[in-house]
């Protein structure tokens, strides 16, 4: 694929049968083959699999079958999605040839929409990072500069999406991980409400706040992808009892009296100017649709960062403590004991970060200081998702940067966690409070992309994709692919 | 020693026996091959989530509600942190702060002493695998099949004062269990099992240090591991040393109590609410609706076996000690005219019977029509008590009519006086002695001639009838 085709126009016409899923799904893996060597946005790519499911698409739709929503889509997933015979790694060494038996509901739902899966893409491990830099593998690039972060950790899903290597991908977003590589790609990124997608099958980094969502060319291809994952799973007891509406139906409509606020605290000390201004821009768009915007403050967003870095963690000491090395996955040899296998075994297959926030997570749940750092930060998350309450009994969606910044690069905040975790200052707030939130291209700096973060009530991502398709129509937004090309150098999008 | 205190507290881990396990749909078979009752949700592989099976939270409610307790209307899941290779997911999903229920308590008697003990709570949880070490060269192997099946844990206050009343708490316990028809409370198949505390502390002063006791896996283990520990902790308290708060493990084959090595020690568990399952409401409603479901217990059958069979109070007891038993009993009672009869029968031949051919109250093998048609050959005088006893083996192997064994055996009661007669006079004739020491006065000899008559007669002869021409014959009516 080198030019730029969204999900829905690309479905119409393999229904039309103007083109052929085999013949979509094969410019895609062509497009893998001409740039991931240098993107790095794949950690596996499975076209035998993949042109099977075209195939199969293009014989149902000559046996004149009613075809889904997403037929012969080209879909990337992240490797943190179990995938049955196909490896998942969640970005490990430690699960580096893991082979997972079963496929997690959202795989199986976009199989039975018609996409076609062609592969899994680069993350950092775990899920845990803002920049790709972690993954246990090879750090995926930004295709609008390849010396560049693509964002993370679904930083795979959003460059493949930007380079035209996937139509569709999706990612899971715990703290920002959809949104703000979204933003940093110049893609359209959307993390649903907790528990409106299944996490069923998502490998878990911190159970409360992860979710599934979609990053896509285009408002239109999130509604439409969004459609396809979203709704109750009787597998996840954490999932919505809730029907979704027609959110392909949901965006259209205007912004006429639509309520917005601005939240102080969302543009910072360490937000770019440009960022801002871009920002603001945007709000400037909307007002013009007939939106009413004004500034409004959500109190604790200041805290909202250090409860995350407690909670999260705390979660995942838990949930990373199956690799252990009995079962699957890295078993690292010449152990003494069981100890000594469980040390040696978790120390060769974890990077650092993954090995940092364990040992966070389990020092903050130890007994002696669950009440000072866990419980604690329970109560501000409580006192975050107040500040939103609070907010939403006034405004119908707030709109923010998505990152304080353009994608920074490689190295540059590597050696520097804390760093590092400001990147998500702006989309944490909303894993904690369990909202939608939705990240859309919205200028650029010098080249590279910048995104606008709505963010809208529990389970109202009808409004936030009308919303964000009202702004798309008003600057007249056309999909452009990333070049992915050293040639390109800085700004390569100008 | 008799002026030591004991006080212990009793840990029981009840399997519940839902066909299918807590947090995903394997079946829960007891016994089947290793690794074969798997998935990848009770494995604990990535990506996994445990959604809660209803029948298991229906089963410990059904228990707790058994127990006494007061069922919480607000619950969760908690994660119990710990590594061992058969916890797949270096977890365990339980309950810490907020249990299904507490505040119950279970009456029981010791030596026909009613003590009530106060149960602080039951909660809900998953099953670890089993471990299987040494089994393959010095390799440890797991098998997952229990990994996943519900349990409840029924922790008692530290209200017991002896290793006699640990052991008839226990029994009462697994009675109750039983009787509500959620667990087969089998310790020999691990169904049951227990961890107890144990302290030991002079008269008047404060409770002394408990030691947790593990690897109690019968009742006798039990009994044997508390009078153990109790006499180890005395010995040393009274010799001016301190009891360690540690946890020990009972070796049966030496008999004693060992401490655990470190690395078994007790570790931080870091519990923190389970994510994966949100806290839940627990109706009211819906829990009064279990508690109608519930059978008759133990102690109202046993107060209504007293009232309505006329039984008395241990009699009643020994029955509604299993609820195979005592539904038994009740059949047996319908079918006959005495119950008292059937008690007498049922706790004296058939448990002898039973031991004897080591069969539990799920197999006894004459259904209690028959039993009944036993003790009704007797109450028609057509046996004796001692020829129903003779046959009742055959009666118990065979099932069949026991008129029907008894007319085959030729063993009917010999109602003809002549041939009764006939051997009266000869034992008058044979035993000059006894006779002359009833002539004398010594009326308790005239039992002796009975008894050589009713040999004679292979147990045949109407005993009132020999009585009767014993004395006539002896001119002492």
């Amino acid at each position: 694929m080198t030019e730029a085709i969204t999900a829905h126009e690309l479905r119409d016409r393999v229904k039309r049968g103007d083109i052929s899923a085999e013949e979509a799904t094969r410019a895609a893996l062509d497009r893998i083959e001409a740039v991931d060597g240098r993107l790095r946005a794949f950690l596996t790519v499975t076209p035998e699999a993949a042109l099977d499911q075209a195939r199969a698409v293009d014989a149902a739709r000559r046996r004149g079958d009613r075809l889904g929503p997403l037929a012969g889509v080209p879909v990337a997933v992240k490797d943190n999605f179990c995938t049955e015979g196909v490896r998942t790694t969640c970005g490990s060494r430690i699960l580096e040839n893991f082979v997972p038996p079963y496929s997690g509901t959202a795989v199986r739902r976009l199989a039975e929409a018609g996409a076609v899966i062609i592969g899994k893409t680069n993350m950092d491990e775990f899920a845990m990072g803002s920049s790709n830099e972690n993954s246990g593998f090879y750090p995926a690039r930004n295709p609008w500069d390849l010396d560049r972060v693509p964002g993370g950790s679904s930083g795979g899903s959003a460059a493949a999406v930007a380079a035209g290597e996937a139509v569709v991908a999706f990612g899971s977003d715990t703290g920002g991980s959809v949104r703000q590589p979204a933003s940093f790609c110049g893609v359209v990124g959307l993390k649903p409400t907790y528990g409106l997608v299944s996490r069923f099958g998502l490998v878990a980094f911190a159970s409360s706040l992860d979710q599934i969502g979609p990053l896509t060319l285009d408002v239109t291809d999130s509604a439409l992808a969004l459609q396809a994952v979203a709704g109750h799973d009787p597998l996840d007891s954490t999932s919505a009892r809730y029907d979704p509406p027609d959110y392909l139906a949901a965006i259209e409509g205007d912004v006429k009296g639509l309520r917005i606020g601005i939240p102080r605290e969302y543009f910072g000390e360490g937000t770019e100017p440009a960022v801002e201004a871009a920002v603001r821009k945007a709000i400037e768009v909307l007002v013009g649709l007939g939106a009413k915007a004004e500034e409004c403050s959500l109190p604790h967003t200041d805290h909202a960062l250090s409860a995350y870095y407690i909670i999260a963690p705390a979660e995942c000491s838990a949930n990373l403590a199956r690799y252990d090395g009995v079962r699957y996955g890295l078993r690292a040899a010449g152990a003494e004991d069981l100890a000594d296998m469980y040390a040696k075994t978790r120390a060769q297959g974890f990077g650092a970060e993954v090995q940092r926030r364990i040992m966070l997570g389990t020092y903050a749940l130890s007994s002696g200081y669950y009440d000072a750092y866990y419980l604690k930060a329970q109560k501000v998350r409580t006192l975050v998702r107040q500040d939103f309450e609070r907010a939403f009994a006034k405004y119908d969606v707030l709109v923010a940067p998505t990152s304080p910044t353009v994608a920074f690069k490689l190295g540059e905040r590597a050696e520097n966690p804390l760093a590092m975790y400001l990147a998500d200052v702006c989309t944490i707030p909303v894993n904690l409070a369990g909202l939608p939130g939705l990240s859309i291209p919205c200028g650029d700096d010098g080249g590279l992309p910048i995104g606008l973060q709505l963010i809208g009530r529990a389970l109202d991502e009808a409004t936030l994709l009308r919303t964000a398709h009202a702004y798309e129509r008003a600057v007249g937004f056309t999909p452009r692919l990333a070049p992915a090309d050293p040639a390109a150098g800085k700004g390569g999008r100008a | 020693m008799s002026d030591f205190e004991t006080v212990i507290g009793v840990e029981v881990h009840v399997e519940l026996n839902t066909r299918t396990k807590i947090f995903c749909q394997c079946p829960t078979t007891f016994g089947a091959e290793p690794n074969t009752q798997v998935c990848p949700i009770c494995l604990g592989m990535p990506g996994t989530l445990p959604v809660l099976n209803e029948a298991a939270l229906e089963a410990a409610v059904k228990a707790a509600l058994a127990l006494n307790c007061r069922v919480a209307e607000k619950t969760k899941f908690d994660r119990k942190n710990y590594f061992y290779p058969d916890l797949p997911k270096g977890y365990q999903i339980s309950q810490f702060d907020e249990p299904l229920a507490a505040d119950g308590w279970l009456e029981f008697d010791v030596d026909g002493q009613a003590r009530r003990v106060r149960i602080r709570r039951v909660h809900l949880e998953e099953d670890a695998g089993k471990s299987l070490h040494g089994a393959a060269d010095e390799a440890t192997l797991v098998d997952f099949n229990r990994t996943g099946v519900p349990l409840i844990e029924v922790v008692s206050e530290p209200d017991l004062r002896s290793p006699e009343e640990a052991r008839a708490y226990l029994t009462k316990l697994k009675t109750v269990i039983e009787y509500t028809g959620v667990s087969d409370v089998k310790m020999e198949e691990g169904s049951l099992r227990c961890d107890a505390n144990v302290s030991v502390h002079r008269a008047g002063s404060d409770f002394g240090t408990p030691v947790e006791l593990k690897n109690l896996n019968s009742f006798r283990a039990i009994k044997l591991a508390l009078d153990y520990e109790v006499e180890r902790q005395t010995k040393l308290v009274e010799g001016g040393g301190a009891v360690a708060r540690e946890t020990r493990l009972w070796d049966e084959k030496a008999g004693q109590t060992r401490p655990m090595r470190s690395k078994e020690l007790s570790h931080d568990y870091r519990y923190f609410p389970e994510p994966d399952l949100v806290p839940f409401h627990i109706d009211p409603a819906w829990v009064a609706e279990v508690r109608g479901s519930l059978p008759e217990l133990p102690d109202a059958k046993r107060d209504r076996f007293m009232a309505e069979y006329g039984l008395p109070a241990y009699d009643a007891g020994v029955i509604t000690g299993s609820p195979s038993l005592a539904a038994y009993f009740e059949r047996a009672a319908a079918a006959a005219k005495d119950p008292k009869k059937v008690a007498n029968w049922v706790l004296g031949e058939l448990l002898a019977y039973l031991n004897a051919h080591e069969l539990g109250f799920d197999r006894i093998p004459v259904s209690p029509e028959n039993l009944a048609a036993l003790i009704s050959l007797i109450d028609r005088g057509l046996i004796s008590g001692t020829i129903a006893k003779s046959v009742f083996p055959e009666v118990c192997a065979t099932n069949r009519d026991p008129e029907a064994i008894v007319k085959e055996k030729g063993l009917m009661v010999i109602n003809d006086e002549g041939a009764i007669v006939e051997a009266v006079d000869r034992a008058i004739a044979d035993n000059p002695n006894v006779v002359a020491d009833i002539r004398n006065g010594k009326e308790r000899a005239m039992g002796f001639l009975v008894g050589q008559v009713m040999k004679a007669t292979k147990g045949r002869a109407n005993p009132e009838t020999v009585n009767r021409l014993v004395r006539e014959r002896l001119g002492r009516t």
